[in-house]
This record gives C-alpha cells, structure tokens and sequence, in this order.
C-alpha cells in the first residue's frame, strides 16, 4: 500500500497544475479557514467541490486542489489544518532519474501555490535533487539561528547496503522531504525567508546566490566566541533538554522494538510458508480431504501475503518516520545549545562590563544591551518553537501509532476473511455429503 | 468404589452435535448402527487423573499417574436415574497393554491408537515434562478417547477382555496374560517386522500400505512445521509486551499524550499475554494430527500382515495340490528368505510359521480347510475394517481442519478487537 509517488521512475505522470488537487485542502470536510487575501474574499467555500481559477491573487487560486497521483496526506490534514491563515501550500513528489556521464541522481518535483506578495507569481513549479533541500537548510540554520529548523533525511547512504534508487527509498527519501518542505512553509518566521523564497521559485537554484539573498536577519550565532561558560540555565530550558533526552532515548527503545517484530515476523512467515506446503502436499494423496487440505493450504498462503503487506509498510512507513523524529529532537537540543552559548555570551559581556564599570566608570556597552536584546529574542522565538514543535508532535505520534493500529488491524482482517470463506466452502461440502448419502 | 461427582465429559449416542474437540462427536456419526457395540450399553468415560507412588519391577520408587475409569449401565442413563458410576483406576501401561492385546488378536482390524507415551512435537514454551499438568490432562482426553472408539467398533467392543479393562479392577492382568496373546504376537510381530514379497501379493493391501505411509508422513510432517509456526508465533506477540513498557515510562514525560499512551500500553500487553491461550487451545487441533499419525501406523500394521498372505497362499496351494512335501515346504522358506534382508529374524519367523503349518499339515485336510478359510475371512474383514477406518477418518480430518479455521478466525477477531482498543487510545492521545 505505497502512498504518494507513482510507481514508475521514468515517466511522471504529467497533470496540468490546475487539475491538481492540493493535499492541504481537504476533499471529505470543509476547510475551516478564512482568508483575507488583499481584500479579494471568495464566498462559498463548498466541500469537496473544486474552486474556479480567476485572478491570480484571489482565494479561489488557494483552495484549488493539488492532488498526489494518489491520495490526500490525512496526515498534513491533521497536521496543518488549524484556524491559522494559510497562504502558502508546497508539495514535494514526482521522483524522476536523471542520468549524465558525471553522475545519476533523483529529483523532485516542489510545486507551491501561494498569495503572498513576497513572491512574483501564485504558482511554481521547479524540479529540485536533495543537495538543493540541504543548502536550504543549512542558509536556514544560518539566517534563523534562534529558531528550530525541521531535519532532513540522511544524508548519505551506505552504497552496498541501501539502493539508492530502489522504489521504496526514493518514495521514503520523498515524503520526508516533503514534510520538511511543509513544515518550514508552516513556520511563521521561516516560511518568510528568501532563501525558502529562492527555493520554491527560482529555475534554477545557482546556490551561489545565497549570499547576495543573505539578510542580516541577525548575527550567526557561529561566531560567537565560545569560552562562554553558562551560568544559571533557566528551569524550564532545563526540563525542555531532560525532556528531549528522554524522549529520544524512548524513541530509540520504539525503533528497536519494531525492528524486533519485523525480524520476529519474518522468521514467522518463513515457518508459516512451509506449513502452508504440508498441507498442499498431504492433499496429493487424499481423495475426499483433497479440497478441504488445499482449502487451509490456500488460507495459509494469503495470511502470509497479508503479514508481508503489513510488515513491508511497517519497515516504509513507521520506521523512518520514527528515526526522522530522532533527528528532529538532535536538531532542537542543537537550538537549545545555541540558545545556551546566546546566553552565555551575554552573562560574560556583562559581567565584563560590570567589572569595567566598577573600574572606571564607563556606561554599559551597547553590546551587552544588544546581547541581552539577543538572549530574549531567543527565549521567546524558542518557547514559541516548542509549543509548535511539542504540538506538531502530538498530532505526528497520533498519526504514526494510529496508523500502525490500522495496519495490524487491516492484516487480521484479511485473514479472517480468508478463513471464513474456506469454512463455508467445508460446511457447504458437509452438507451436500449429508443430503447425497443414499449410498 | 463409585466415585460422586466427578465432572464427567461423555460422548453418549443422543450428542451428535458435539464439536469433534476430542473426536467424541465424529465418533457417533461413524459408530456402526448395526449390532449392539459396548458403548451402546455403557456410558464410559476417563474423569481424573492423580498421581501416584510405588515401587516398580525393579523395587525402586517411582511416581506416576493413574486414570479413574467411570462406567454406568446406558439404560439408567436414558431412564434419567443418576446412579453413582462404577469406577476403577489403570494406569498407562496398563492401557498399552490392552492395546497390545486387541492387535494381536485383532490384525485385521485397524486398533485405535494411544495417546502419545511421551511429549513430542513440542514447541518450546510447552513443557515436554510427562508429569506436567497440560500433559497429563491432554492424555485423560487421549485415552478416553481411545476407550470411545473401541468399545463402540463393531468388532473390537465384543471383547471379553475389554469389557474386563473397564470392570474389573484387580487381576485383569492375570486375565489377559492367560490368554496366551503374546505368544502369537511373538512370532507374529517378528514376521510382520521384516516385508517379504510375495508372489501374488494383494493389491488392495499393497495401495493401504502405502497410504498408510503417506498418512504417517504427512501427519508428522505437519506436527513438525505447526510446532515451528507455533514457536516463531509465540516471539511475535511477545515482543509486543515491550512496547507496553516503553509506553508507561513515554507517558511519565507526557502532559496531554500521557493517558492515551498509558492506556495503549496495557492493551499491548494484553496482546503479548493473549497467545498463550491461543496456542494452548491449538494443542487440540495438533492432538487430533497426532491420533492420525498413530492411526497411521495402526492401518500399516494391518495392511502388512503378510504371514496371513503366506498362509492364506500355502494353505491354498496346499488344497490344490491336496499335498505339501516337507521339501516344497522348505523350498518354499527358502525361496522367501533368499529375498531379504534381515535373514535371522525372518528365518525364525517364517521356521516358525512353517512349522506351525507342518503341525496343521498334520492334522488333516479338514484343519486345513478351516485354516484357508479363517484366512480368507481375514483378508475380507481386514478390507471391510480398512474402508470404515477410510470414511471415520475422512470425517474426523475433516472437522478437525474446520476446528483449526474457527480457532484461526477466533485469534484474528482478537487481534482486531485488542488493536482497535489501542487505535482508540491512540486517538485520545
């Protein structure tokens, strides 16, 4: 049960961008949202029903729906959906190959529809490989330093192990780049960035460019002189990193569980599929017991189907989600030391400058002032980070166990459809004996 | 020496529905309405087990378990009085003992097995310990079972000695061993040990011989790779017990998350516990495999008792030829021996039977007539108790798997119902 990308890696399905429906716009409920979009309101915003395209601007343009070739994300529905404004939609799918002496490599597909003025046109469409992904994220780190920047899948991938471009890695590598994708176009203050702007829109990413787009949004946290030694960390940046360093270690205790089961399950499959033959066997050599041995033989045989659905969407779907996560909390426990060494830095300043002003008089820097504008900023960009994060968490894990739940649900009931076809077949056989024993 | 109260677990003639979890309700359906079988007359069943201590041949102590054997007349049953059963203990080798007894004065009938003498196609939790209470407790069933199926066989339930077994609780050894029966089974077992071609064999017996090898095959088979399934089965849902732990502490670092997530982790955990149950009561299923196997070897026993093709073949050429020179005989031994293997053995028994032909010999045409047609009879009974013990297990099998698919929808409904208890906490979360 593969969602999203299209099987085939040659040829992408090619759809007009209007006919696409946007994963972000529900198709069962209604979006409760409302735009305010330079005045242009649109009334009638029916369920289910696609939206005219007229001016560019309006908030008709926002609720046309782009469609993944397969079906909506319930996940960025969850996920997204909230009584926030929504002005900027981005997708990731499309894998394609592309082949050249030099190298072979995937691209993406990032389609963005949005009505924010920051950007000349309502709709791109660009094609982008993960180097490109990373360079945004790392201009990101750079020009947002106090705030939480969502990970990326990993990076490299050992060669001999993992196919680089095996269905099931590029479709894995795909959705979590598009959840990272999604949630920086969530973010209040990222999605604002030029270099997410340059991203989403530019023909071609020159990624030399970044520098010319480099705001001085504020000074890169990387210069900072790192003797600081932090003094008093304010409690409930205490708990954050406790709480992160629980929570990861739990993660990880998850992940190894799951990959128990799998290695569990597959030793399971491979007993059951040997069981499965006896009966085919035994049934050569009965004559009245030949239907019902090959009956159990055939239930055998679509049990073990089922538990290899389930187990190979388990291994697609859970696991790397599960491992992005890890990642996710390395990545704030990242903004956490930041902040830490933020705050370092403006206790020695100041403390430098106390020991100055005892001395000779001299009024307090501007840099400490700067340093304790610095250390606030940073508090409350983090704290607000954390609530999103902890929040987006919360509907993340829903999902993920939610769909696990479904997907050991979905197997037994294969299964039992599968027995209980083979017991009507028995018990009708039972009977046509019963009322044919004349002889 | 009636025993009150016991919990009984009967297949009388008026439970014809009973599910075939112990064979007891395919048993009616395949009892033979004709003549009266003993079951007829008699409610039987195995009740109890207990444990016992004594000293054995060789006067060491040793410990073992005793089955109280209840009997009452079936007429005071249908007349609805309730009079206390008769009641006495044997223990398993004295059933093996009755059941050597029946093959060999019976060989052209395919006697029902035993339950299995020790613990085997064991999957790793279940014990392989004989005095394990699971163990013990699945053999009461076993052997009630067998008494079932014997006393309602339309030739087996008309003997002395089995009536003997379920009434008379002391000197039934004595009574059995008078019979002489291990004499014959001497030679006979000897003989029926080694395969010896002969010239015209039977058809018929040659195809059931080799069925009964399929069976048994199979059957083992079959334990085998469900004893594997079972163990690998049984580490799955283990596993998930973790995840109930790992939830508890998560939950402790969780505000909203925390509830949901406590709860999912108990029903994790009933998951993890629910196999034990499930694989408990798939022991049955695999019970029902095992009498099978055993019947297997019961029916090959049967379909290989050539000494009667011998016989029956001798003693006719010896009415055709209304003589048999000592030295056609011996020509005729040596004939058969020159094709095997095991010479000793088969020189012993086929001496043996040659000189118990040479006796007959002795005693006149007329024995010998007798003896041609007793043989004759046998080959003819063996046939008609094979084609019964074709259609009896053609049923019984067949419960069985559709048993084996209930349980199987039964595990599944389970699952769902414990995952769709932890979707719901997941959804609280």
């Amino acid at each position: 049960m593969s969602v999203g990308a299209p099987k085939g890696l040659a040829s992408s399905g090619q759809k007009p961008i209007t006919e696409i429906l946007h994963p972000l716009s529900a198709a069962e409920e209604p979006l409760s949202v409302t735009v305010n979009v330079g005045g242009d309101k649109e009334a009638g915003l029916t369920n289910g029903t696609p939206v005219e395209t007229s001016s560019p601007a309006s908030a008709s343009s926002l609720f046309n729906r782009l469609q993944l070739d397969d079906d909506l994300e319930a996940d960025v529905r969850d996920l997204y959906a909230s009584t926030e404004t929504r002005d900027l939609f981005v997708t990731v799918d499309d894998p394609k190959k592309h082949v050249s002496t030099m190298e072979t490599y995937i691209t993406y597909r990032v389609s963005t529809k949005t009505t924010r003025i920051e950007f000349d046109l309502p709709e791109y469409c660009v094609r982008r490989r993960y180097q490109d992904f990373d360079w945004l994220r790392i201009k990101l780190e750079d020009s947002q330093p106090t705030h939480l920047i969502p990970p990326l899948p990993e990076k490299f991938v050992m060669k001999g192990v993992v196919d680089r471009f095996s269905e099931e890695f590029v479709e894995t590598r795909m959705k979590a780049l598009d959840k990272f994708l999604k949630r920086v176009a969530d973010h209040p203050v990222l999605s604002f960035n030029p270099h997410l702007n340059a991203f989403l829109s530019a023909k071609d990413l020159n990624k030399r460019q970044g520098l010319a787009l480099l705001t001085k949004v504020g000074e890169s946290v990387k210069h900072v002189a790192g003797g600081y030694k932090l003094r008093a960390r304010p409690a409930e940046f205490c708990a954050m990193g406790e709480y992160l360093d629980t929570f990861s270690q739990k993660l990880g205790t998850i992940d190894r569980i799951a990959q128990r089961i799998l290695k569990e399950q597959s030793e399971y499959l491979t007993e059951l599929r040997e069981y499965g033959t006896v009966y085919s066997s035994w049934a050569t050599s009965e004559e009245e017991l030949q239907r019902p041995l090959e009956g159990v033989a055939s239930c055998v045989k679509t049990c073990c189907g089922a538990l290899e659905d389930q187990s190979e969407s388990m291994s697609q779907d859970f696991l790397p989600v599960l491992r992005e996560y890890v990642l996710y909390i390395e990545s704030m426990k990242n903004v956490l030391r930041k902040r830490d060494q933020t705050q370092a830095e403006y206790e020695g300043r100041l403390e430098a400058a106390i020991l100055r002003k005892q001395e000779d008089r001299t009024p307090m820097p501007v840099e400490v002032e700067k340093c304790q504008d610095k250390v606030e900023c940073f508090n409350a960009d983090l704290k607000a980070d954390w609530e999103r994060w902890q929040s987006n968490k919360r509907q993340d894990f829903k999902q993920l166990l939610t769909g696990m739940a479904d997907r050991n649900i979905n197997h037994y009931e294969k299964c039992q459809a599968a027995w209980e076809s083979l017991i009507t077949l028995l018990q009708d056989k039972q009977t046509e004996d019963k009322t044919s024993e004349t002889n | 020496m009636a025993e009150d109260g016991k919990e009984e677990s009967v297949a009388t003639d008026d439970e014809s529905d009973h599910t075939a979890a112990d064979g007891t309700g395919s048993l009616n359906n395949t009892m033979v309405e004709e003549g009266s079988t003993l079951l007829r007359r008699m409610e039987i069943c195995v009740a109890e087990a207990e444990k016992r201590s004594g000293k054995n041949a060789v006067n060491m102590q040793e410990t073992f378990t005793v089955y109280l054997i209840e009997t009452r007349p079936m007429d005071a049953v249908v007349e609805g009085r309730n009079p206390a059963p008769d009641a006495l203990w044997r223990r398993y080798s004295e059933f093996e003992l009755l059941r050597n007894y029946l093959i060999v004065t019976y060989p052209y009938i395919v006697v029902p097995p035993l339950p299995e003498k020790r613990a085997e196609f064991v999957w790793h939790k279940l014990s392989a310990d004989n005095m394990d209470p699971d163990f013990v407790e699945r053999r009461r069933v076993g052997l009630e079972n067998f008494l079932l199926r014997v006393a309602s066989h339309p030739v087996l339930s008309n003997d002395q000695i089995l009536y003997h077994f379920l009434t008379e609780e002391h000197g039934w050894k004595e009574v059995v061993y008078e019979t002489g029966f291990q004499a014959k089974a001497d030679s006979r077992l000897r003989a029926l040990s080694a395969t010896f071609r002969v010239r015209n064999p039977d058809k018929r017996f040659m195809e059931m011989k080799h069925y009964s090898d399929e069976l048994q095959s199979h059957t083992s088979q079959l334990l085998r790779a469900r004893a594997r399934v079972a163990d690998r089965l049984y580490g799955v849902y283990k596993v998930h017990g973790n995840y109930g732990r790992v939830f508890s502490e998560w939950s402790a670092i969780e505000k909203e998350m925390g509830d949901g997530l406590q709860s999912a982790g108990h029903h994790m955990d009933a998951y993890a516990a629910s196999i034990d149950d499930i694989l408990e009561e798939e022991e049955h299923y695999a019970d029902q495999m095992k009498e099978y196997l055993f019947y297997a070897e019961a029916l090959r026993l049967v379909s290989e008792h050539e000494p009667m093709m011998i016989f029956s073949l001798l003693w006719q050429s010896s009415v055709q030829k209304h003589e048999l020179t000592q030295f056609e005989l011996e020509m005729a031994s040596q004939d058969l021996i020159s094709k095997k293997q095991q010479r000793e053995e088969l020189a012993t028994g086929i001496v043996r039977t040659l000189k118990l032909l040479e006796e007959l010999i002795a005693e006149g045409e007329e024995t010998v007539k007798e003896k041609t047609l007793e043989c004759e009879e046998h080959v003819e009974k063996a046939w008609v108790d094979m084609q019964r013990f074709k259609e009896q297990k053609d049923k019984d099998l067949r419960e069985a798997l559709i048993n084996y698919a209930v349980m199987q929808i039964s595990m599944c409904k389970k699952g769902i119902q414990v995952w769709g208890n932890a979707k719901e906490c997941f959804l609280k979360m």
